[in-house]
């Protein structure tokens, strides 16, 4: 179910009134409830994926948990008896019975996730060697489902349940109320990617009506639909057209598509983020923010900071590190040191993790090239920029620019440009057509292009445009405020009839210039002489 | 303080309302342009006297029959409760609604729309179903109406469907916004411009000319309906020389009536008999009649009402004779208003106001 | 303690380790740094950090670097 939708604002409004009514003494209940309906209308077939991970997990986690405990007191009873050796000994035996269920666990779950999403990218690699080499039949392309949020919520559960191993939080008790974690359905469609300790304070604790948190939640829903309704489904029209017709939209129409692309995911994702926080809010859940105005970053590595946070730390804590300081990774390290001289050495580990890492980020974005070699060129860069610093040091200090404005602007502008560069390898159908335009973007683009006729044919009229224009502004105006304190709250102390005129405002603008409905698509009205 | 704050909040509710109100009432098509039929269903509520005739049906029935011919030769009382590609359930559901502000002795329903067993257009749909006023006929058409991208709430809220049109706002969306002019005389959809008809292509041959299982269904629920209160259906087809009329869905209509022994008229193959010039009585070339045309129908169809079928002659009564004395000034105005134009501009710049 | 300055100061000389200790919460450390001076701990002082210890209370001061090598130690 889209959440712009009246389906699901008729959902979400009953849930809402249920939650705070009836359901008072069963809030949680009701959640999971809500949760499980929503996923069942995402498709029936699909609930046996994420029951099977929430069971699996929670069971897995539970053992671990045990063993933890045993471990524990074992250690606390027999402290004053046992030698540092037959501690540690001890303590590692156990963690490798602990080990065993975590790795079942994971091999399952990660592997229901790898076979539901790359078993038909694997096929169509197989058949491009098998056809290369003249050798066999192609195999045929298998009928896969795939879950709502499979990626999401799989990776909550690896990290919760790597989370327990690691001892940072005794497992769950109450399947039930665990299974609320993983499916709880304003974050089971795009995240964010939520850690089990930064909700378990709110999910199952009791939630008193509060005024203040419900109009708070319900105005960040409305933004999350300007977002979307107003800006980025409307200037998906223009992105399509480009996107889908590479050889009539070339030259500057390449750059025009890539900036249009840029603005419009950035409407998207963010507007459904703040849809899925604001509605986490009205019942109390606060989710972790996923984005932190992103484009005002001044280089790429501020904003993958920045950027999808929570999926950026989920690959750090669970990915980047237990491989870079992992003993295989440490005995390399001192391999590589040894072998290619301290400077290469000493980066080795890191490289060759944050490489593994931007190849996992690309693959998990989509079981195609595109986003492989996106993820990739993503660490390449990051990797340059690291390289280059030392040129970065001698240029400020021969050049006293850093920390002025327009350096600083210069900073996000490069940034952005770069990041939405490497962004069209989303947009084109494959790798070689997307170097292809880009390199015929560099090479051909031309200013006079855009008043050739073919800007006309984009999709979008010149209202529409003007509407994207103010709403940029908007977007621009709301960051910055929101750089010193939050926007909503600064509203909130306003006069009623400033407040009222913004929010009716902004509701109107939604109602009546989002580009929802039969009248946006439609093409144009003709009367038929029948 | 408790009091200051509800009555705040009534006030702000209420601008809230009435501003959406306005907005709603600003970004629906005010059809008073060009495109008129989308004005017709909503006429039908402004009647003050009740009708023995009842037509539904889609522009063959709005622009073939002259109900004001057919008051002043025969003193029937008839209106035309037409509108655009008007689908068979929908006839059916304005009948039904119908029924509830009177009881007719004869409803005219024309049969091309059996070739429609599914819905097809929403603009048509909108056409049809947004003049209704609000009754279970009205839910139940636009259920059955509705199109794949369609959805109920748009039509409880026709701001969400028509939202769009703010970038298409003209002069008309303010001058009507709270009243519209009429565009019919009891249904009647006037052209007296002349087209002579042009020869059609033979029409393209069907995989399939049985009527589908839709359409045969509402058909039914007519035929029942009618008996049910009493009221005679009769079956036309209009004397249109396009779309095609099918041999073979002749066929099934005239099986069908013959087997509930209701009556069925194909103008088409009456044209000589009723007069018809096709280099005269039609506006578009032949897929509608004309003023001219009308009136030679309504002239033809009244005898057949009052011979056959005994519709009374209604000149008598005081009070329908004013009702219709008013629109039949209404009528000859319009006829005058158009004449005028067609005079001036050679064209009906009322209906076409992009022509240079 | 020395070791471990000295360590810090060949990542990044210009910052006072002695007193700063707000070393990741103003991103003075990046994974780099962590990772390096994770790989460094194990060389000079035989003590594996794990994974889930790269938190920021673990690593925001030179002292509490010290603090986490000692109790790892211990354990």
């Amino acid at each position: 179910m889209l959440f712009t939708s009246y389906g699901f604002l008729a959902f979400l409004a009953a849930v809402l009134i249920l939650y705070y009514t009836l359901c008072r003494r069963f809030q949680w209940q009701l959640l999971l409830a809500a949760s499980y309906l929503f996923y069942y209308w995402s498709g029936p077939k699909n609930l046996i994926f994420i029951m099977v991970t929430t069971v699996t997990t929670y069971f897995a986690a539970l053992k671990i948990g045990h063993y933890g405990e045993i471990s524990a007191a074992y250690i606390k009873e027999n402290k004053a008896k046992l030698t540092k050796e037959e501690r540690k000994a001890y303590k590692a035996g156990m963690k490798k019975l602990q080990r065993k269920w975590m790795l079942a666990c994971l091999f399952l779950n990660l592997g229901i996730l790898a076979v539901l999403k790359y078993t038909n990218f694997a096929i169509a690699n197989i058949n491009f060697f098998l056809d290369a080499f003249h050798v066999g039949e192609p195999i045929s392309f298998k009928n896969m489902i795939l879950p709502m949020g499979i990626s999401f919520y799989t990776f909550m559960a690896v990290g919760y349940l790597v989370d327990v191993y690691r001892g940072k939080y005794p497992a769950k008790r109450g399947l039930f109320s665990f299974a609320l974690f993983i499916s709880f359905f304003p974050q089971v469609v795009q995240g964010p990617i939520s850690r089990f300790d930064d909700v378990s304070g709110d999910m199952w604790a009791d939630h008193k009506f509060d005024g203040k948190a419900v109009s708070f939640g319900l105005q960040r829903i409305l933004w999350g639909f300007f977002k979307k309704l107003v800006i980025a489904d409307r200037i998906l029209t223009a992105v399509n057209t480009i996107i889908h017709d590479p050889a009539t939209y070339d030259g500057i129409y390449v750059f025009l598509g890539m900036m249009f692309y840029a603005l419009e995911l950035y409407a998207d994702f963010t507007g459904g983020i703040d849809i899925t926080i604001g509605t986490a809010e009205l019942f109390g859940i606060h989710l972790k923010e996923n984005f932190h105005r992103p484009y005002f970053s001044k280089n790429i590595a501020e904003y993958w900071r920045r950027w999808h946070i929570t999926m950026g730390t989920w690959f750090t804590d669970y990915i980047f590190y237990p491989i870079s300081v992992s003993d295989p990774m440490l005995r390399f390290n001192k391999f590589a040191r040894r072998h290619f001289g301290e400077y290469i050495g000493k980066r080795m580990p890191v490289y060759t993790a944050s490489a593994v890492v931007w190849f996992a980020t690309g693959i998990w974005h989509g079981a195609a090239w595109n986003f492989i070699v996106w993820g990739m060129m993503n660490f390449v860069v990051l990797m340059v920029s690291q390289e280059l610093e030392p040129c970065y040091k001698w240029f400020h200090k021969h050049f006293n620019v850093n920390g002025t404005l327009w350096y600083k602007i210069f900073q996000i502008i490069r940034t952005i440009l770069l990041m939405s560069a490497l962004r069209m390898f989303d947009c084109y159908r494959d790798v070689s057509l997307t170097f292809r335009m880009f390199g015929n973007m560099l090479v051909h683009s031309r200013i006079p292009q855009l008043f050739d006729g073919r800007f006309q044919t984009l999709g979008l009229a010149a209202a529409d445009y003007l509407v994207l224009f103010i709403g940029l502004l908007i977007l621009i105006v709301t960051s910055l405020i929101q750089r010193s304190g939050s926007v909503r709250e600064k509203l909130a102390a306003k006069p009623l009839i400033v407040r009222f005129a913004c929010w009716y405002g902004l509701f109107l603008a939604v109602l009546i210039f989002g580009a929802y409905g039969v009248g946006f698509d439609s093409s144009q009205f003709i009367y038929n002489q029948f | 303080m408790k009091k200051r704050s509800i009555s705040v909040f009534l006030g702000l509710g209420l601008v809230v309302l009435g501003s959406l109100w306005l907005l709603q009432r600003l970004l629906m098509p005010k059809y008073m342009g060009d495109i008129v039929e989308g004005a017709l269903i909503s006429e039908y509520y402004k009647e003050t006297t009740d009708h023995d005739v009842i037509f539904v049906g889609d522009c063959e029935v709005y622009e073939n029959f002259s109900p004001i011919t057919m008051w002043e030769d025969y003193g029937i009382t008839s209106y035309i409760r037409g509108s655009a590609q008007q689908l068979i359930w929908q006839s059916y559901y304005l009948l039904e609604e119908t029924l509830k502000y009177e009881k007719p002795e004869a409803v005219v329903f024309n049969v091309l729309s059996m070739k429609y067993d599914t819905p097809q257009k929403e603009a048509y749909n909108r056409m049809t179903l947004d003049g209704m006023k609000w009754s279970k006929s009205k839910v139940d058409d636009i259920r059955a109406s509705m199109m794949e991208d369609e959805e109920f709430a748009d039509y409880v809220f026709p701001i969400l469907r028509y939202h769009s049109r703010w970038q298409e706002l003209t002069s008309d969306d303010f001058k009507y916004l709270f009243t519209k002019r009429p565009v019919s005389q009891s249904g009647y959809y006037m052209r007296i411009d002349v087209k002579p008809a042009q020869t059609f292509p033979k029409p393209k041959k069907l995989a399939n000319y049985e009527f589908g299982e839709n359409s045969w269904k509402y058909l039914e629920k007519m035929r029942e309906l009618c008996e049910e209160k009493g009221i005679q259906l009769i079956l036309v087809k209009a004397p249109s020389l396009y779309p095609a009329w099918y041999d073979e869905w002749e066929e099934q209509i005239k099986e069908y009536a013959k087997t509930y022994e209701l009556p069925y008229y194909n103008f088409l193959e009456l044209t000589d008999e009723i007069g018809i010039d096709f280099t005269q009585d039609t506006y578009d070339g032949g897929l509608h009649l004309n003023l001219s045309g009308a009136e030679k129908m309504g002239a033809y169809f009244g005898k057949i009402l009052r011979d056959e079928f005994q519709i009374p002659d209604r000149r008598a009564d005081e009070t329908i004779a004013s009702a219709w004395a008013e629109k039949c000034a209404a009528y000859y105005d319009m006829q005058k208003r158009q004449q005028e134009e067609l005079d001036t501009y050679g064209y009906l710049k009322m209906f076409n106001s992009d022509k240079e | 303690m020395n070791e471990l300055l000295d360590m810090l100061s060949d990542l990044h000389e210009d910052v006072d380790f002695e007193s700063c200790d707000t070393l990741i919460d103003d991103g003075i450390l990046d994974s780099f740094d962590i990772v390096t001076l994770i790989t460094q701990i194990k060389d000079e002082f035989d003590v594996t950090i794990p994974a889930d210890e790269i938190v920021p209370e673990n690593f925001n001061s030179a002292e509490a670097i010290w603090n986490l090598i000692h109790r790892l130690d211990e354990e």
